[in-house]
């Protein structure tokens, strides 16, 4: 046995000199153009920080963002509330449960938003008279009411498959050993397979909800002042393309935020899974 | 039901012609961006898997910028964006001509920026979960870097990425309804075209909804065809 020298234990070799590869050169290049981008957008946005435009929009902005952010949220918890019969007739046992709400489930997930939207605002059209002889012509009528209904729907769809598969994801061993410790079925389920199906759930869920946010921007197109109908509406007027940029980069802010407080919450909601 | 037959039927007085023109403008549109968008993505996931940070971090902004922008707002960006900056670029050298930009190229675009940021993500989950032997075993039969990636690591990670990439073409396909917003003439524009001139929205945007259902359980077929092929060497195990 060697004794162990204490000052060549210290000595480590001198880090292999970084040399200029082609992906190093590559890299450099790409991040550099992104700096000029993002330096000459940032100049840019900020020389117009105190334009005409700006003055005369910016109120607009903010109220289009406050819609969108009410589009979004009222049409989330709608969907959330409707996902959980869904998800439940959807893993029935019995067919004339299971069948129907496929189908359901199926027809939002295959079809484009925007042809769902479509359909419920300009197809309600079609059934003017029955809708008005049940007193229901009113909610078709108005965009919104329309978009926050064709929206739930939508959401409610893949919300229901988030959380049947995040149910599922559930070993079966959790049934059983809560089935052995007594407890009855609803306990087990809301206090066992519940929070740790939400585990699960947790990403997808908030995958759903950055979809929302840019799903959203389809509202503009029945009419609906959102974030994108105001962007819209201000470059119609003064065909200043900074309009579209301003939209950008705030749809970018929120989804970005919501991105990282998302990855926050998961962190913490999963700290006890670390090692 | 008659009426609507004859609403639906071809030639005089019907608008089948119409909407299937339309769904051919749709599966063109998502066809000729599929190869667009697998081929950028498939570049930028290379990037994202390169030990270089540098190139990982500018890979990662695009794929941040083009995963946060709402696709419509991105189609928008193209289209006013690229038709702008011709026009300032046409007035520079001193042409005076007012430029269009075509729908249907801008859609590409926009849709092959998005559907690559999110394909560079499938990609990337492939690659990892490629073992290093893999890339080792081509080194130890004497293959370039890019025979292993050719013969040895690209049908694996076909294979791996595919489920993936079968629900972003998907995804692609609803895409390009969005197309219609800035004036090309897909199957959403045409039935809402017929959906004005004959006062039957309900029948036009539904068939329009059943339209893209049986587009999107065609490629359900097609894809599990292919993931089959793409499995043909897991059956020997």
């Amino acid at each position: 046995m060697i004794a162990a020298n204490p000052a060549a234990e210290l000595k480590r070799p001198p880090a292999p000199p970084r040399r200029w590869t082609n992906a190093r050169i590559l890299g450099h290049v790409l991040m550099a153009l992104w700096i000029v981008s993002g330096a000459s957008l940032v100049y840019y946005l900020g020389s117009n920080v105190a334009s005409p435009f700006v003055l005369k929009y910016w109120p607009n902005y903010i109220d289009g963002f406050l819609v969108t952010l009410q589009i979004v949220s009222l049409s989330l918890l709608i969907g959330a509330l409707l996902s959980l019969p869904i998800a439940a007739a959807r893993s029935s046992r019995w067919i004339i449960f299971s069948a129907p709400v496929y189908g359901y489930v199926y027809f939002f997930r295959g079809t484009p938003l925007l042809a769902q939207t479509f359909l419920i605002y300009y197809g309600a059209g079609s059934f003017r008279e029955e809708l008005e002889s049940v007193g229901l012509w009113f909610f078709f009528r108005e965009a919104w009411y329309c978009v926050i209904f064709a929206f739930a729907l939508n959401t409610s769809a893949y919300q229901a498959e988030i959380l049947r598969g995040a149910i599922q994801n559930v070993p079966k061993g959790q049934w059983e050993g809560a089935e052995a410790l007594g407890l009855s079925r609803p306990v087990t389920f809301f206090k066992v397979i519940l929070p740790q199906a939400m585990m699960v759930a947790l990403r997808p869920y908030g995958n759903e909800i950055i979809l929302m946010i840019k799903g959203s921007a389809i509202a503009s197109i029945v009419t609906i002042y959102d974030l994108m109908g105001e962007t819209r509406r201000a470059y119609s007027r003064s065909y200043d393309f900074q309009a579209y940029i301003w939209a950008a980069v705030l749809y970018l802010i929120i989804v970005e935020i919501l991105r990282r407080v998302w990855d926050k919450i998961e962190l913490r909601l999963t700290r006890h899974l670390k090692r | 039901m008659n009426e609507a037959l004859t609403l639906l039927s071809f030639g005089e007085g019907g608008w089948g012609d119409t909407i299937a023109f339309g769904i051919l403008v749709t599966v063109s549109l998502a066809i000729a961006t599929l190869p667009f968008g697998l081929f950028l993505g498939f570049v930028i996931a290379l990037a994202k898997n390169s030990s270089e940070p540098s190139l990982r971090l500018a890979a990662n902004i695009y794929t941040t910028i083009f995963r946060g922008l709402p696709e419509l707002l991105t189609l928008f960006l193209v289209y006013f964006g690229v038709q702008i900056g011709i026009q300032y670029g046409l007035t520079m050298i001193g042409v005076e001509t007012y430029v269009e930009v075509n729908s249907f190229v801008a859609g590409m675009v926009a849709l092959a920026f998005v559907f690559s940021s999110y394909a560079s993500e499938a990609f990337l989950s492939a690659f990892r979960g490629i073992p290093d032997g893999q890339y080792e075993g081509g080194k130890a039969l004497g293959m370039s870097r890019f025979k292993t990636m050719r013969f040895i690591v690209l049908p694996q990670l076909i294979r791996l990425a595919l489920p993936a990439l079968g629900n972003l073409w998907l995804i692609l396909l609803k895409e390009t309804s969005l197309v219609s917003v800035i004036g090309l003439a897909d199957l959403v524009r045409e039935s809402g075209i017929a959906a004005r001139v004959t006062k039957e929205p309900f029948l036009f945007f539904g068939i329009a909804c059943l339209v893209y259902l049986v587009l999107a359980m065609i490629s359900s077929a097609g894809l599990s065809r292919v993931e089959r092929w793409a499995k043909r060497g897991e059956a020997a195990r």
